[in-house]
């Protein structure tokens, strides 16, 4: 099939999922009150001590930020999969890999950019600098991606099977465990004068590898929910 | 050759040869156990450096590498169940997966122990323990997701899939608390003795590797063979009693 | 050989608590896993020779 066809399918279920996530902006504002919420509630249960605010602030956001992506996971399949068009999805000539990139762009936008774009504000509870914030707006900006690609495989393992809320997060964080180290790395190594290069250039490398493995295990197991 | 091989791919076939195999695996297992033991507590020294702290090691390196080299190897069984829709691979996976958390359970509780004695404390974040316990957890997560999913189809498939996600994990994880330590200095513990051991230290070490190996393929085989009778309808079972499967035959 | 006596073995130079709980956990581990097994067999057995016999209870009574 013509590339054109391919790109037109990838653009046709970002659309979709766009407008559908318009439609429901509660369900999207619901993740990023979780996230303000979760991060809010740190300096109320450790103190208002402004050094240890700015010592476990990279951590918290980063931490929270895993949580709230977590939480809008379930959304990214059960629609499709309830209403059948997930079915028609694993039919279409386009590769579904290549689709689940698709899904995994428009997940990202709806519940990953959010969070990107309040994460300065967050930080500046936590009494970060200028430049920090700049960095932690950069480690969110290449991590989050990477954390809505290996959160889609999960997503699809677990479709339609009970219980899948609480699973999904069980096999979901370890796999965030490497993303977190070094998304909260960056921030903590630009606070501490080591500088973040290193550690964004290893968040680019996990966002790379991930969009080269994870799309191919998310259509695996959607192949396999669906049979 | 190879013909003959594949026959043994069929859970029907392998049962009987896996059930004629696991005595010898158990067998050299406990002599190999018996003898590691000895060299470990009677012939090895004491360390200069740990005292007598570091016979932990005797269990818990043999552990540990059991642990990640049996997740692989479920790994291996998943893909190789995904790549050829065998369902005795994946009945290998299912069989794997509670020895090799429990061993990564044993590595986390022993080391531990010897953490204890030689750092002061019973838990640091040092790369090898943190890759161990995201281990554990992938190992819980593999097992998991197999009881949630009822049709056994999709169970195999869909725990395979993650067993196989799991694996590109384990040394990215490694890989960034080791780099994460070198951040934190404060953190950072050397975990090499020091010192080198001495060659009957790794000759009794390396005995309880290769005896905790063969425990696990003689328990992992009779685990299949437990698989194998609850998911396959074997219409007579040849260990039944005669007169039973007489009784079997006539209906 | 370097134990003098046998308390001295059990005390192994002051770590005996971490060195025992290390190798009595392990041994215990293994022994629950090996009845473990053994029961589940056992289990999978009698289901099995139910299955085979199935309701030949009642064709003999």
């Amino acid at each position: 099939m013509s590339r054109s066809s391919m790109w037109e399918a990838v653009g046709g279920i970002v659309r979709r999922d766009l407008l559908l996530a318009m439609r429901r902006r509660s369900d999207a504002a619901m993740s990023v009150f979780f996230l303000v919420i979760v991060v809010s509630l740190f300096p109320l249960g450790v103190g208002p001590e402004p050094a240890v605010l700015r010592t476990i602030g990279p951590g918290v956001l980063w931490v929270a930020a895993l949580l709230a992506c977590l939480l809008s996971l379930a959304r990214v399949f059960t629609a499709d999969y309830v209403d059948g068009t997930l079915e028609q999805m694993v039919l279409v000539p386009q590769p579904l890999a290549v689709l689940v990139v698709g899904k995994v762009f428009a997940h990202w936008v709806i519940s990953g950019l959010p969070i990107v774009l309040l994460s300065p504000l967050l930080g500046l509870q936590f009494g970060l600098s200028g430049e920090s914030l700049g960095v932690l707006v950069m480690s969110l900006l290449l991590g989050t991606p990477t954390l809505s690609m290996i959160g889609t495989i999960g997503a699809a393992l677990v479709l339609g099977v009970r219980g899948s809320g609480l699973l999904v997060a069980l096999l979901v964080l370890p796999l965030y465990v490497p993303v977190l180290i070094f998304g909260a790395g960056a921030v903590t190594g630009s606070m501490a004068g080591i500088g973040a290069e290193a550690n964004l250039s290893l968040l680019g490398a996990c966002l790379v590898l991930s969009l080269f493995l994870a799309p191919w295990a998310t259509a695996a197991a959607l192949r396999i929910a669906l049979e | 050759m190879s013909v003959n091989w594949s026959k043994y791919s069929a859970p029907m076939a392998f049962y009987p040869l896996a059930g004629r195999l696991i005595p010898w695996f158990a067998c050299v297992a406990v002599a190999l156990m018996g003898v590691g033991l000895y060299m470990g507590f009677f012939v090895a020294p004491t360390d200069f450096q740990q005292g007598e702290a570091y016979r932990i090691i005797f269990v818990h390196v043999p552990a540990a590498w059991m642990s990640m080299f049996l997740y692989v190897v479920m790994a291996v069984w998943a893909g190789i169940g995904l790549g050829l829709n065998a369902r005795l691979s994946f009945m290998m996976a299912q069989a794997i997966a509670p020895t090799g958390a429990m061993f990564t359970f044993l590595a986390l509780l022993t080391g531990a122990m010897w953490g204890k004695p030689t750092w002061g404390a019973w838990w640091v974040w040092d790369a090898r323990l943190t890759s161990e316990l995201i281990l554990l957890f992938q190992y819980a997560g593999v097992m998991l997701l197999r009881t949630s999913i009822d049709d056994m189809r999709r169970a195999d498939r869909s725990s395979a899939v993650f067993a196989l996600v799991g694996v590109v994990n384990v040394p990215i994880i490694y890989f960034s608390v080791q780099w994460w330590n070198t951040l934190h200095q404060g953190a950072s513990v050397s975990m090499s003795t020091g010192s080198k051991m001495a060659a009957t230290m790794l000759t009794a070490m390396l005995l309880m590797t290769l005896a905790f190996w063969l425990y696990s393929v003689a328990v992992i085989l009779s685990r299949v063979r437990c698989i194998i009778v609850e998911r396959e309808s074997l219409p007579v079972w040849e260990e039944e009693p005669p007169v039973i499967q007489k009784v079997a035959e006539v209906r | 050989m370097q134990w003098g006596s046998v308390s001295e073995f059990f005390a192994m130079g002051g770590y005996g608590l971490y060195v025992w709980t290390s190798f009595v956990v392990t041994a215990l581990c293994m022994v629950w896993e090996v009845l473990a097994l053994w029961r589940r067999r056992a289990a999978a057995r009698v289901e099995h020779r139910a299955m085979l016999l199935g309701g030949s209870n009642e064709t003999a009574a």
